[in-house]
């Protein structure tokens, strides 16, 4: 981390509306507010853990940073520039300076390619390599990188694990040298003895590399803990906290946070008798018809009837903790 | 205590055509009356393929080849799976709540005709009669307007919301026994909160056992009475969940304690994770199947085959492992190296 405050990304006000059609003439009849007003920063060489329950927007924003998705407005800014509405043939240069793990190890990889081809044909399209050596080298050396023995090259996805597939995404994330990789729920679909596998090497990858950021998706609270330096909880399309791990366990402050919290056990007899739950009513709404003011109100254990109102916005209550509730001083 | 159910030396296999897959090898375990038990055990470990062979639920190439399921004093291997005794078992005295709320209800029935169908064909109850009765459990098991509800297909209910029918489903016929496998794997967490809460209260309640097939160490913290913990079709130890929890001494189940992240973690800490991979089953080696990737193994270990669950003196605690006290106190203060 050698220019700690250095901004990589700046994300302002990020609203991604899928429209839902109907007819002939496909009429938009509605929306579905998968991102209603996302701001949040990433520093270079920082990870900021993203976590949320499903449907909540997490993959849509990551989708929205990489130009999966065209964003409906807001901006994206990539080392200062904004590249939210960047056409299509500009963006493609662009997309070398980011990554994408995907949570399913088994359909992100293309099943007719080999091992070598799948992590190195990121090199060939953005012309990174110069020889036929090169290239074979380069592979060579991102094999080795994630932990896979490079004479596997010529072998397909099938004959991998679920483990040495996600370190062949994790190669060919890295195959460009990104300085930022968005992980959207990298450990998901791995068995328990194998997840700590893929977190360590994650881990060790940003610790051996200069500068590089993650942008880690996740609906696993204590995985994202773990891996982040800061972390914002989403729900809704909005994020609703950002702080420290260390703060977010010691002293979450939205209701939401709260919730999720108390909901995830701890492998501890001793330690889950002495702690409280709290049990959230009712279901996600749906965000199609979001809840009018804060979109938790409906759920929420203190709201008043301010809270249907008013959209909470996020504010600093100290030491770069926000949150966005008007019941929080 | 006499216990409900008692399964002794289980083995169920699947003949493939790359060999004989032993899913389930030499299985004995025992579930108390209004106990919480919990099944614990990654992929592949044969966890539920054990829980599915008690309800007689194995099809073809799968088949129990050996072992005894005693339940209120009968062996239910000696019934045919689809014979009339299995049949008045299943769903009744022993029922289950799936994995998968999406694909486990049909799709093009109502809530109502697949609940109500039970309480005709189980305790004969007049349709009228047993509407009224599914209608209180809907209502029991939180899902709001109950009366109306009831006439809604599947599609129209949440994934959490469709678990709770599966869970009124379950306890319809006040069964002895529920066995919820991997009841929440599909579900978010504050889902997964809200339906083992439920459960445990209705367990409760209905004075049934429970037995939790899972992967989470932390739900069966939170709920379990007393674990087993399974590895490449065996059970490899067993205790009360304190006693896992606070002296675990398989080197596997302390593998797993070390390489989940916890949310009460110190900031920095390294997770140590289980190198290697589980075995394959078709290839079982005789000696104990977590050797390759345990790193106290001893000279025995490499001898010898996988021993029984043996007792470990002074406590109420099994283990099968060779290895001795000091050997699982260091295994257990080992942290990370690299």
């Amino acid at each position: 981390m050698s220019m700690p405050d250095e901004l990589i990304l700046e994300v302002k006000d990020l609203k991604m509306y899928f429209p839902i059609t109907r007819g002939l003439l496909k009429k938009k009849v509605a929306y579905v507010k998968a991102v209603d007003g996302v701001t949040f920063k990433i520093k270079r060489g920082e990870t900021l853990g993203l976590v949320g329950e499903s449907g909540c927007g997490k993959t849509t924003v990551g989708r929205c940073i990489v130009r999966l998705y065209k964003p409906t407005s807001g901006q994206i800014l990539f080392n200062g520039k904004d590249i939210s509405s960047l056409p299509e043939n500009k963006m493609r240069s662009y997309r070398k300076n980011f990554a994408l793990i995907f949570q399913d190890p088994y359909s992100s990889l293309d099943p007719r390619q080999s091992a070598g081809n799948i992590v190195g044909e990121p090199l060939k399209i953005h012309n990174l390599v110069k020889s036929k050596k090169d290239y074979q080298e380069r592979v060579e050396k991102l094999f080795q990188s994630v932990g896979l023995d490079p004479s596997l090259m010529s072998r397909y996805p099938h004959e991998f694990s679920g483990g040495q597939r996600q370190r062949m995404g994790i190669a060919r994330a890295l195959s460009c040298e990104p300085s930022l990789i968005i992980c959207d729920e990298p450990v998901s679909a791995l068995d328990v003895s194998i997840q700590a596998q893929i977190i360590n090497l994650l881990q060790d990858l940003k610790e051996g590399s200069l500068g590089l950021s993650y942008l880690f998706i996740s609906h696993d609270l204590s995985v994202v803990k773990h891996f982040s330096d800061r972390v914002a909880v989403m729900y809704l399309g909005r994020i609703v906290e950002i702080t420290t791990p260390k703060k977010l366990y010691n002293n979450p402050l939205h209701p939401y946070t709260k919730a999720l919290l108390s909901a995830i056990p701890v492998p501890d007899p001793d330690i889950e008798e002495t702690r409280k739950r709290i049990i959230m009513k009712g279901d996600v709404p749906s965000p199609v018809n979001p809840p009018s003011g804060c979109a938790l109100h409906t759920r929420c254990p203190i709201a008043i009837p301010e809270c249907k109102e008013l959209v909470p916005l996020l504010r600093d209550v100290g030491g770069g903790h926000e949150v966005a509730c008007i019941r929080v001083k | 205590m006499v216990p409900i159910l008692e399964v002794k030396n289980l083995r169920t296999q699947y003949k493939t055509e790359s060999g004989l897959v032993k899913a389930v090898d030499g299985v004995s375990y025992y579930i108390n009356e209004q106990e919480i038990v919990g099944v614990v055990g990654e992929s592949g470990c044969g966890k539920s393929v054990t829980q599915l062979s008690v309800m007689r639920l194995i099809n073809s190439p799968g088949e129990i080849v050996g072992g005894e399921i005693l339940f209120e004093g009968q062996n239910l291997l000696q019934f045919k799976a689809n014979g009339p005794e299995m049949r008045r078992i299943r769903g009744a005295k022993i029922s289950m709540v799936f994995q998968e709320p999406m694909t486990s209800l049909n799709p093009v029935l109502t809530i109502g005709q697949q609940l109500i169908e039970i309480l005709e064909v189980h305790l004969g109850m007049s349709r009228k009669n047993a509407r009224q009765r599914v209608i209180e459990m809907l209502d029991l098991v939180g899902i709001p307007g109950a009366s109306s509800r009831i006439d809604d297909y599947p599609h129209n209910f949440s994934g959490g919301m469709r678990q709770r029918v599966m869970i009124a489903m379950a306890l319809l016929c006040n069964p002895k026994l529920i066995i919820a496998d991997e009841p929440t794997t599909a579900l978010d967490v504050t889902t997964q909160a809200q339906l083992f809460e439920l459960m445990k209260s209705m367990v409760e309640r209905f004075k049934s056992s429970l037995v939790i097939v899972t992967h989470n160490l932390g739900i069966v913290a939170r709920y379990a009475h007393r674990i087993y913990i399974m590895y490449a079709g065996r059970i490899v130890e067993e205790g009360s969940c304190k006693e896992i929890f606070r002296n675990p001494r398989h080197p596997y189940t302390i593998g797993l304690l070390k390489s989940v992240p916890r949310l009460d973690d110190q900031e920095g800490k390294r997770l140590v994770p289980i190198e290697g991979m589980p075995p394959d089953l078709i290839q079982m080696p005789s000696t104990c199947a977590f050797l390759p990737r345990c790193s106290y193994s001893i000279e025995q270990c490499r001898v010898e085959p996988w021993p029984e669950l043996r007792k470990v003196e002074g406590t109420k605690h099994y283990v099968r492992c060779y290895l001795k006290t000091e050997a699982w106190e260091q295994c257990r203060s080992h942290s990370a190296t690299t």
